[in-house]
């Protein structure tokens, strides 16, 4: 391995430790705070989350690319549990700097949307800055312990956000969630226990003196009997993909998006719902055998996300819901990618979870921005509200757009990818139904259109009464700021995707490498 | 001129409308002159540099044949050269990195003579549709206070007019992408940002509402063309899917090869050569886009936009890229058929056969003056895909320029003709009141004296002084409504009747003519397309004939109504561009004449021609390298029948409706003796009824009832019930808890009570009691450790 000794020597193996610890202690000094500080409370965390975002922005330039570079860098590794096998270890390859690069955009861009939150901000900020170094934890563990560690700890600073600032059925929402993601996660659980107990490791990989192990780089070099990989697979993936939306167990998303508070809503659908296709990547890295054998069964769920998502979305009057609706179907089409197995599929799919994190955070700051002052969220209600938001209207068209798949913007690169790479076939042979799944999967990108075409013109264009509303105030420049943000990342992405795809192929291509194509 | 310095140029003719569409957005919104000018700017820059590219590929072209390795130049030439490939400009860069380095997307521009025929048209008809909107916008007026954003404008120009600019630029910038587009990848990007102009331009008045809520509103045309179009275009996404993954690559250079070409026919997919299934699959995109049966829909209803737009959409841009892709993307099927023999696709010819002959029998029952030209739209794009499915690579082509001409310059006729009557309508609804608003107008100031006369039965129609935008009842686009026009707009009138016989193919001097006798030529040579031939040339009879009725009806005979009456000159920068695309639908022809023709040939060329057209030599070569195309000798029969065709829908079309013009209120003289026919016709065959009812409702339904039952109650209820379920299970379990141990735990507790009840009975209080206890504890214990241990 090399990296046991590696106590934290360098910056390289502090980085990552400093973008997840950073919202913990803004966390801890937020909880400390006297209650009516408020401003000192927002500006801590803005600092800590804005910090994130610069480390995350220098971790992603620094990122070595050149060929033969390690694949996992920012390594830092501390023992925790030496008995059992348990390490601190972070580092991120290419698919995880990627997530870590959205998660610090749309935790920053989640406090400014949030600036003005009125009640009780210290407790909203303080929990908010958990969920954050949460979602962080996750992307950057190596050590599935540490990772289930940080899974656990973002679900539950959701509980509490959407019980406590939530609205529509909050308590019911939040419940719903949080039971889903805990047997979920519990489930994959169980899993990661079956893998940690059967891997079979060949002399010389694991330290001397251990004989079992939680750390990812080492597991994946174990030998896994093919009926373990058999039996548990599944309940890998699915009991992480239940975070992805992975249908039938989708129903706490639109739920749980539509109770939450915007910012809530942003990193949820963002990049909570990424989390679990990160974490069910793992399940493919740990059982590459069973993955190869059982994703082309997984296709045939998530192909219902994609059609049934977009379709149950279109006939939704609840603004929000059609957005929650719209994730479904959007990270069925992750999913969708990952199962294709192939270089251009694996990288439209891990495309498409930054390209929809950016898009769905941007549709839930517009959709907060309007309900904090429409005091309603019904879509035949509101109306003409490019009148009063020009600014917002145009950002929610570009994430519509993005969303669709138009050409010029993120979402198509993505889709497009996916789409080629079904029609491809995994690497080891086509599949004979896959085309006829692009075929099926290709009316969830239509009618996608036909819901954001909808939503658009009911709720932007139409007619406008200024004297429906007694709430009407002024986006403040934060709100400005993460509409302009997401709409120019929405469009540099689409125009130049190499600036991510770069990355995110060394990322996607060990991946592939792992479960024996590439 | 210096290749690198023509590369940039090609690059350049795509960017300046895209970076005028953002920076009229940015920084001059608001600012209408500042807007069309940069608008047009841009696009006068882009038509000049593609007049360079045009003529020195012209140029090229003709040392290509001499010389064919030398012609492609710079780095790519080498690998060019070898596939044969025509491109004399090709120019791309690493897009999308995909595993290995070898296999990343790329992006780039090449001009290969398909390409510089597209950019001789395209350029021309987009400035003219941009130069033209600044007239058909109002720019001459003030802004009037009554107009409101979202309504087409009444007295003053058009609010929105810098976006109108900004949508028209975004529209040709992407139009012109996909023409240049040297990949399958960026000519679908063109062609998406051009659905979604088409989807912002149709809808550009968004606000407006009919009293009759039946007729389509231009918000509801909007999503309409979207969403029609949408399904066609993701069917093409899998074609480009099926292609990538069949031979790794979407450049058209690297695709179109022998070997590549023969590879994908020799493949199978669900029994059919791969090339005719990824070929049929982008078919299904050009059906959408060039509004072939059953997804045209969209195109008549799309008339809902303003009439530029209208142009735009049904002559440069959008419907021509529908064909202009599958004519780019033909020797996709050079291998399957033998080399040498004419390749076909039956699919396209029996849809655009059909097409043409379906879309003319609208065409000639429409009363609004832009949907007749939306229909004949319609059934000319039939020619072409028709042609095209029969292997006449050349004559769809050509047919494709021809029309944009004479298809823009009658839309822009009919922008005029509408925007005369609405004046008219105008001009005598106000009465005098409204003449000083319109300021130094001497049409409207002659109308005046009229104008009196009739101003009761007027102001019944359309009282128009009031704030509310609504539209006046009486239709400015009805040609029942118009009649006269002949005298009010000679420019007009002249222009159009030059479009009109152009596309009725009125022998010899309209470009229509020649293009269309090619693709008649091309099917009467084949006995196997016999049927082809005569359904074609009954079309082009009724295309004569709807023609006439259509110059007759706004023309000729007295005016019908008093806005007919009224209705004045455009303003010259609408006539400016009529005037010029007249001069293209003439002159358009001459290149297409082949050498053999009697006369004319001997006219065009000289005695010592080589056998073909001007445009047949320049633009062959694009394909020559996979595909032999074969030189048709000329045969006299099928222009003569044409031509025969031709005229007598014109007459008969003069004698219905030229001879004896409508009264006022006199219904189509065609309607009785047609009878139930005519009705079909006039319902467009109740073909969007019908998808109404079997698509659309059906769709909405499925998505209700997966929403609220499958989702809410199904999966929802299943949830629920296992909740409640759990629920149930934890009160059981609380009654055990209850019951069972805590009444074990109770009944402990009672036990140890009742036993302490006992034992307190021992407590006497008396010492020898106690001793007595003692001394039988002792012994029993003595008892016991001697039974244990013993």
């Amino acid at each position: 391995m090399g990296t046991d000794g590696d106590y934290f020597m360098d910056f390289n193996s502090l980085l990552l430790t400093l973008i997840v610890f950073a919202p913990v202690t803004a966390a801890v000094i937020i909880f400390l705070t006297p209650k009516d500080k408020t401003l000192f409370v927002r500006i801590i965390a803005a600092t800590a989350t804005g910090l994130t975002l610069i480390l995350s922005i220098v971790a992603f330039v620094l990122y070595d690319r050149a060929a033969g570079a390690a694949q996992y860098q920012f390594q830092g590794i501390a023992p925790w549990v030496p008995s059992l096998g348990i390490s601190y270890h972070v580092g991120v390859d290419g698919i995880g700097l990627t997530m870590v690069l959205l998660t610090g955009i749309v935790g920053f861009m989640g406090v400014l949307i949030s600036w003005n939150i009125k009640d009780r901000p210290r407790e909203f900020f303080a929990f908010f800055m958990l969920l954050v170094a949460g979602v962080f934890g996750v992307f950057v563990s190596l050590d599935l312990f540490l990772l289930i560690f940080f899974y656990e700890l973002s679900i539950f600073p959701m509980y509490i956000l959407i019980a406590t600032w939530g609205s529509t059925r909050k308590e019911y929402a939040a419940m719903k969630l949080t039971l889903y993601l805990l047997i979920g996660s519990i489930i994959a659980l169980v899993g990661v226990l079956a893998v940690y107990f059967s891997a079979q490791f060949p002399a010389g990989v694991l330290p001397e003196g251990a004989t079992r192990t939680f750390d990812l780089l080492l597991l994946q070099q174990s030998n896994i009997p093919i009926e373990v990989q058999r039996i548990w697979f599944l309940p890998i993936f699915i009991g992480f993909g239940v975070l992805a939306g992975i249908w039938p167990f989708h129903n706490w998303s639109p739920d749980g998006h539509v109770a939450a508070p915007t910012a809530v809503s942003m990193i949820h659908a963002g990049v909570l719902m990424k989390l679990g296709a990160f974490a069910a990547i793992i399940a493919m890295r740990l059982l590459p055998d069973a993955a190869r054998e059982q994703m082309p069964w997984v296709i045939l769920l998530v192909t219902v996300n994609v059609v049934y998502g977009a379709a149950i979305a279109m006939v939704q009057k609840d603004f929000k819901y059609v957005i929650g609706f719209s994730s479904v179907s959007h990270m069925g089409l992750v999913t969708m990618g990952f199962a294709t197995m192939n270089q251009v599929g694996l990288n439209g799919a891990v495309l498409q979870m930054w390209s929809h994190g950016i898009m769905t955070a941007c549709f839930f700051a517009v959709v907060g921005l309007i309900y904090d002052r429409a005091h309603t969220r019904q879509i035949n209600e509101l109306s003409g509200w490019a009148r009063y938001f020009p600014l917002a209207t145009v950002a929610f068209i570009i994430g519509g757009l993005v969303s669709m798949g138009m050409p010029g913007l993120s979402g198509f690169v993505a889709e497009f990818q996916i789409f080629m790479g079904l029609w491809q076939g995994p690497f080891f042979g086509q599949i004979w139904y896959y085309p006829i799944i692009a075929i099926l999967a290709i009316w969830g990108v239509i009618l996608t259109a036909a819901y954001v075409l909808r939503i658009v013109q009911q709720v932007f264009f139409g007619e406008w009464d200024p004297h429906k509303w007694h709430d009407l105030r002024p986006s403040n420049f934060g709100d400005k700021l993460a509409l302009i943000t997401f709409s120019v990342l929405m469009i540099v992405v689409g125009l130049a995707p190499a600036l991510l795809l770069g990355t995110i192929e060394l990322g996607t291509k060990p991946l592939l490498a792992l479960l024996g194509g590439g | 001129m210096d290749q690198q310095t023509l590369v940039y140029f090609v690059w350049a003719i795509p960017l300046l409308p895209l970076l005028a569409f953002f920076a009229i957005m940015l920084f001059a919104r608001g600012r209408d002159r500042l807007s069309h000018t940069i608008a047009i700017g841009a696009m006068v820059i882009s038509l000049v540099l593609a007049q360079i590219v045009f003529w020195n590929a012209v140029a090229q072209g003709g040392a290509h044949e001499v010389a064919q390795p030398a012609a492609a130049e710079g780095e790519h030439a080498a690998a060019e050269g070898e596939h044969g490939s025509a491109a004399f400009i090709h120019d791309s860069h690493d897009w999308l990195p995909q595993g290995a380095p070898e296999n990343a997307l790329k992006m780039g521009v090449l001009v290969d003579p398909l390409t510089a025929a597209m950019l001789f048209m395209v350029p021309i008809a987009c400035l003219m549709i941009i130069f033209y909107s600044v007239g058909y916008s109002n720019f001459n007026k003030k802004p009037d206070a009554h107009d409101q954003p979202g309504f087409p404008p009444h007295k003053g120009r058009e609010p929105m007019y810098s976006r109108f600019f900004a949508f028209l630029s975004l529209f040709a910038g992407a139009m012109l992408t996909l023409v240049v587009a040297d990949n399958l990848l960026l000519l679908f990007i063109g062609w998406e940002i051009m659905g979604l102009c088409s989807y912002l331009l149709i809808g550009f008045w968004y606000a407006r509402t009919y009293p009759d809520p039946n007729k389509i509103t231009p918000r509801g045309a909007a999503v309409k063309a979207f969403m029609t179009t949408r399904v066609a275009d993701v069917f093409m996404l899998l074609g480009i899917a099926f292609l990538y993954s069949a031979t790794g690559t979407l450049s058209f250079t690297e695709i179109f090869t022998q070997q590549t070409t023969s590879q994908l026919a020799a493949v199978l997919f669900l029994g059919f050569p791969a090339a005719q299934v990824i070929y049929l699959l982008l078919f299904i995109g050009t059906i959408g886009k060039s509004a072939q049966f059953p997804l045209h829909t969209w195109l008549p209803d799309a008339m809902e936009g303003p009439t530029p737009v209208s142009a735009m959409i049904h002559a440069a841009a959008m419907v021509s890229a529908g064909v202009y892709m599958i004519i780019r993307m033909f020797p996709l099927l050079a291998g399957t058929a033998p080399h040498g023999e004419l390749i076909t696709f039956t699919p396209m010819i029996v849809i655009g056969t059909f097409t043409a002959l379906f879309a003319a029998t609208i065409a000639f029952t429409q009363r609004d003056v832009k949907k007749v030209l939306a229909y004949s739209t319609i059934s000319q794009l039939g020619f072409m895909v028709s042609a095209l499915g029969m292997g006449a690579w050349v004559a769809a082509l050509f047919h494709l320029i021809t029309h944009a001409f004479f298809k823009a310059l009658l839309f822009m006729g009919s922008g005029s003709i509408i925007h005369g009557v609405e004046h008219g309508l105008h001009a005598a609804g106000h009465g005098a009141v409204a003449h000083s608003a319109h300021g130094p107008d001497d049409h409207a100031a002659a109308a005046a004296h009229v104008e009196t006369e009739h101003a009761e039965e007027a102001h019944a129609g359309h009282g128009h002084d009031d704030a509310d935008p609504q539209e006046p009842e009486l239709d400015p686009q009805d040609m029942f409504n118009m009649g006269g026009l002949r005298k009010k707009m000679p420019v007009t009138f002249w222009t159009f009747l030059i479009g009109g016989l152009s596309l009725a193919g009125f022998p010899l001097f309209f470009a229509g003519f020649w293009s269309k006798d090619e693709i008649l030529g091309h099917a009467y040579h084949y006995p196997q397309f016999q049927l082809v031939f005569w359904v074609l040339v009954f079309t082009a009879f009724l295309t004569a004939f709807y023609t006439m009725r259509q110059i007759a009806l706004t023309f000729w005979g007295k005016p019908r109504t008093e806005a007919a009456e009224h209705a004045h000159e455009s303003h010259w920068t609408m006539l400016l561009p009529l005037i010029i695309l007249a001069v293209f639908a003439i002159i358009a022809g001459v290149v297409g004449i082949k050498s053999d023709v009697p006369v004319a040939g001997l006219i065009v060329y000289g005695p010592f021609a080589q056998p073909g057209s001007t445009f047949e030599h320049l633009v062959e070569p694009t394909i020559a390298n996979v595909i032999e195309l074969e030189k048709l000798p000329f045969v006299l029969s099928p222009m003569a029948i044409a031509i025969a065709g031709s005229l007598l829908g014109l007459f008969l079309g003069w004698l219905v409706y030229g001879r004896k013009p409508l009264a006022v209120g006199q219904p189509d003289p065609l309607e009785a003796p047609l009878g139930g026919l005519y009705v079909l016709f006039k319902n467009k065959y109740f073909i969007d009824e019908i998808y109404n009812f079997v698509f659309v409702q059906p769709v909405k339904r499925f998505a209700a009832w997966m929403g609220d039952v499958f989702d809410r109650k199904g999966i929802d209820g299943v949830l629920h019930g296992i909740a409640h379920g759990a629920l149930r299970l934890s009160h059981a379990f609380r009654s055990f808890d209850t019951k069972v141990v805590n009444g074990g735990a109770d009944g402990l507790a009672a036990s140890i009570k009742s036993a302490g009840h006992w034992l307190r009975d021992i407590q006497t209080g008396r010492v020898q009691n106690y001793l007595l206890l003692a001394l039988v504890s002792v012994v029993l214990l003595i008892a016991l450790y001697i039974t244990l241990f013993s």
